[in-house]
């Protein structure tokens, strides 16, 4: 085992299925000699060549659209959207081309298609750069969407998705691309099926749901309980499209008590979905109502004192996750 | 296709006219019968855009059409009995009777799909062509669509895309004149339509599209130079929507009486008048295809009416494709090193 980056991840998985899989193509905006706006396909126009890993006119609607024309033709194309911002300049073709073909006629049509897009704040760039906006996605049916949080995720969910018939929205996350994880050995693929979450930490007090980026301050919130007696199992989907309830409903059993944890705006965040299904199959063996971790519901400030007070941090999960141990203690 | 004489190719373009005639002729009866549900466009007066271009077209030439798209299902070759039935929301159907009129598929004769969202078909021409030049196939792609979506971003994206790659696909907007209720003169900027192409550098000109020989023999000439690497083409077919947008349409945005008149130039009555010019000794036979075309969609409507609706069974069939990716089993870094991970 070695570690390596989010990043790397993803390069060394996609060179893999290029390699193997002459069907399997890349188009995006910047992705070729640029390596991409976020490095994350440097090296690959060098290997493959610029057919193969194609730069395009900026043309949101024209590259998921292009990608599903040559996905209806046998190809195995993944596009990018260089920020999942600018996802709605395509969401036609992601909500009514992509995600409906195959469940239209009956079978007919196949869409093999990967898009692989980013999102996510903390970094000043404003609030049209830095959404995470998976509750859209998540509420097509016929569209598969990851959200994977470890280089070893990246790369099985990754795998899984380029292999896959079904039309994918993978979603990365900018702060993800730097860190660090186990990975196995040059050579060694890893496939991570869809709908299986993953416990990142087993506790027994509180199951804490978490992805993307929220599971690494998620994780670092159960270091913070940890110290103060409370003992959080922390799950990740990793796939919220088909999402791993059955993992999640089986924590819950253990521990009586649920939160779920997201980056995004709180206003109809996915996370209330989780959370709902929670309380509606567990109410009578809650020990406290399912709570939620989320976004304020503003736009995201460019300001730092504005941004780091609107998205999630530690704190907020620390706290949260308090409120439910509290509940039911007396007040006074 | 290939037709071993001009005598054949003229019978086929009359019968693939008439079959497009009657199947639309039927859905409109059956639309006001209640039985064919939610909206139907009709392509009246346009069928020899469809006939022309598809007669050039092999079936490993894909085409993508639009919500008024029958014609075009016909012309490559589908088959009314399932086109019926799919729009009659039958079991039986192309897509057993999930898709309807506006989303019927079909490979077997080399349909991509109709598309409902006007515009949303145009680039997925584009990447089919893409995919094509890719595979080095020896195929073009056709892309219908009509004048309302001249103006949609997606036709502006995919035009460029097309013409800067150099894509083998062949564009073609049916210039109806009319976006529903709108004159499309008086929302759009260009003189032609087919202006617009000429400024994506891409071969582009307007023709009658009433006039079927002229369909024809401008698609057959479009896709050599397609396929000897000219680039893509557009072809403005001007014509006139003889029905409303969809069935039920009342119509007040337009003078009846002009539109009755326009049905004077339709291209059926057109190439009758040009085959007795032309090829006189075919005229016989024309009140027999028409007969027989006829005929053949009564029987059509009769099957599609008997056949059952889809079981409820069948709601989530086809949602997804279910390959080893979505096989159950836990996969965790800690457990990597077993073999089948």
């Amino acid at each position: 085992m070695r570690k390596i980056t989010t990043r790397q991840a993803i390069n060394e998985t996609l060179s893999y299925q290029m390699e193997k899989d002459d069907n399997v193509f890349m188009m995006g905006e910047d992705i070729a000699f640029y390596g991409g706006s976020l490095k994350v396909t440097a090296g690959m126009f060098d290997r493959f060549g610029g057919e193969r890993v194609r730069d395009t006119p900026l043309s949101e609607s024209a590259i998921i659209g292009a990608g599903v024309g040559a996905a209806m033709m046998g190809m195995r194309p993944v596009v990018e959207l260089t920020y999942i911002d600018f996802s709605f300049v395509s969401m036609d073709q992601i909500l009514n081309q992509a995600a409906k073909w195959q469940y239209m006629t009956a079978g007919n049509i196949k869409i093999p298609l990967v898009i692989r897009t980013q999102g996510g704040g903390y970094r000043g760039n404003g609030s049209q750069h830095s959404q995470s906006l998976e509750a859209f996605f998540t509420h097509i049916p016929g569209l598969v969407v990851c959200m994977p949080s470890t280089p070893f995720d990246f790369a099985g969910l990754l795998n899984s998705a380029v292999e896959d018939d079904n039309p994918v929205m993978f979603i990365e996350h900018k702060l993800l691309y730097n860190v660090r994880g186990a990975f196995p050995d040059k050579g060694e693929q890893v496939r991570i099926p869809f709908g299986c979450a993953d416990i990142k930490r087993a506790g027994s007090d509180i199951t804490i749901v978490a992805y993307s980026y929220m599971v690494h301050k998620t994780l670092a919130a159960a270091r913070l309980l940890e110290e103060q007696g409370i003992s959080a199992e922390v799950i990740d989907p990793r796939t919220l499209n088909p999402l791993d309830y059955d993992t999640i409903m089986q924590s819950v059993e253990k521990t009586g008590r649920a939160m779920v944890v997201a980056e995004a705006h709180e206003n109809g965040s996915f996370a209330k979905q989780i959370a709902h299904r929670i309380s509606e199959e567990h109410f009578g063996r809650l020990k406290a109502p399912v709570k939620c971790v989320g976004a304020l519901n503003v736009p995201i400030p460019y300001a730092k004192s504005l941004e780091d007070h609107m998205l999630p941090d530690e704190g907020n999960i620390v706290a949260c996750a308090k409120e439910i141990m509290a509940y039911g203690q007396a007040a006074g | 296709m290939k037709f071993k004489d001009r005598e054949s190719l003229y019978r086929h373009l009359y019968r693939t006219m008439k079959t497009i005639r009657y199947f639309e002729l039927g859905i409109d009866q059956q639309y006001k019968l209640n039985i064919v549900r939610g909206a139907a466009h009709l392509c009246l007066g346009e069928e020899a855009i469809a006939a022309g271009v598809c007669a050039v077209l092999e079936k490993e030439d894909y085409i993508m059409t639009t919500h008024r798209g029958h014609g075009h299902l016909l012309a490559k070759g589908s088959d009314p009995r399932f086109m019926m039935a799919e729009l009659l929301g039958r079991e039986t159907g192309y897509c057993k009777g999930k898709g309807g009129s506006m989303h019927i598929s079909d490979y077997s004769v080399g349909v991509l799909a109709a598309n409902g969202i006007v515009g949303g078909g145009i680039p997925i021409a584009t990447g089919a062509g893409l995919a094509v030049k890719m595979k080095g196939l020896p195929n073009i792609v056709t892309c219908f669509f009509g004048d309302g979506a001249v103006c949609q971003g997606n036709f502006h994206e995919a035009m460029n895309m097309a013409a800067a790659w150099k894509l083998p696909v062949l564009f073609v907007c049916e210039n109806n004149q009319f976006a529903i209720s709108t004159r499309t003169s008086k929302v759009l900027a260009p003189e032609k339509i087919s202006d617009l192409a000429a400024a994506y550098g891409m071969e582009s000109i307007q023709i009658d599209g009433n006039d079927v020989m002229q369909v024809y023999e401008t698609a057959e000439r479009f896709k050599k130079g397609i396929l000897a690497g000219e680039g893509p083409k557009f072809i403005e077919a001007f014509t006139f929507r003889l029905a409303g947008h969809y069935i039920g349409d009342d119509e007040n945005y337009r003078d009846k009486g002009d539109t009755k008149k326009q049905w004077s130039n339709e291209p059926i009555v057109r190439f009758e008048k040009w085959l007795e010019a032309n090829c006189p000794a075919l005229l016989p036979e024309l009140q027999a295809i028409d007969a027989e075309e006829s005929e053949a969609m009564q029987a059509a409507i009769a099957e599609a009416v008997a056949a059952p609706e889809p079981s409820v069974d069948i709601i989530y069939d086809d949602l997804f494709t279910h390959s080893a990716a979505w096989e159950r089993r836990n996969v965790n870094e800690k457990d990597y090193n077993q073999a089948g991970n």
